[in-house]
């Protein structure tokens, strides 16, 4: 694990950079962590990323993007679309969580 | 060192930048429901990693893609050695396999104990597959055994294809046969 800094908040990562401490996210960590990605956030990103925050924080488990469509209530297809190519990780690393472990 | 360079450094890797040519093509031929949900729990997994996917059903894995089968896909623990009772880590013995009714009990449990995990059924995993890009082909030679044609088949089949013609299309994919 090590630190980095964005915005003047010192942020621990993991070994691939994503977050490792829930409390240490925030919006404009996810905006800027956003940017470093090349995503804008829209209203529908953030849908998105509220759902996976909470969910976590109730189940403590990052949710996968079955989860987040049957769930969330927001289509497979549309979360390829705000997160292109590969979903799952890009919300994960965005929403300031680990990436999700299960399978489906 | 300023704060982006200092993030930039640990971005996790999304390949957003590689030109990536890799493909997965899938072939189902099973079309029992526990042999049915390896190919498409990888194809899944490999669209979720940005990964061009194809699934070619074949022989008995017609049925998944098949309207009036595929809600109805069983499990037999007979001939699996590997089927144990579930309040004991014991296996079933063989010769009770086959009896009746056990079928429709082992389907049953499977089946909850697919949802319990939160993975679809068959149908609604294919859905999901389709949304996120996977494409669908069925093959030529079991749509003629079974006498089915395309308005037989789930609507989101791409279509029936023979054997060549599957092989033209996966050109440089990485093939899984199951």
């Amino acid at each position: 694990m090590s630190v980095t800094e964005i915005l003047g908040h010192r942020l621990h990562i993991d070994e691939d950079g994503y977050l490792t401490e829930y409390d240490e996210w925030d919006d404009d960590v996810a905006a800027a962590l956003a940017a470093q990605i090349g995503i804008t956030l829209t209203p529908e990103h953030w849908k998105i990323l509220r759902f996976l925050r909470d969910d976590f924080q109730s189940r403590g488990e990052t949710a996968t993007t079955r989860r987040v469509q049957v769930t969330g209530g927001v289509p497979i297809k549309e979360q390829f679309a705000l997160f292109p190519k590969k979903p799952a990780k890009k919300m994960a690393y965005i929403a300031g969580l680990p990436k999700p472990h299960s399978c489906v | 060192m300023t704060s982006t360079a200092c993030l930039r450094a640990t971005v996790p890797n999304f390949g957003d930048d590689q030109a990536t040519d890799r493909k997965l093509a899938v072939i189902c031929s099973k079309g029992n429901l526990d042999m049915a949900y390896p190919g498409l729990i990888l194809a899944n997994a490999a669209l979720g990693e940005g990964i061009d996917t194809t699934i070619f059903f074949t022989f008995w894995g017609f049925d998944m893609i098949t309207k009036s089968r595929m809600h109805n896909l069983q499990f037999s623990p007979a001939g699996n050695a590997a089927m144990h009772l579930p309040l004991a880590d014991m296996h079933l013995p063989q010769s009770l396999a086959p009896m009746p009714g056990m079928t429709a009990v082992a389907t049953k449990m499977l089946k909850k104990q697919i949802a319990d995990l939160g993975v679809p059924e068959i149908p609604d995993f294919l859905d999901q597959i389709v949304a996120a890009g996977g494409h669908l082909w069925a093959c030529r030679m079991s749509a003629d055994m079974n006498r089915l044609s395309i308005a037989d088949l789930r609507d989101d089949v791409d279509g029936i294809i023979s054997a060549s013609q599957f092989i033209e299309k996966t050109e440089g994919a990485q093939l899984l046969f199951i």
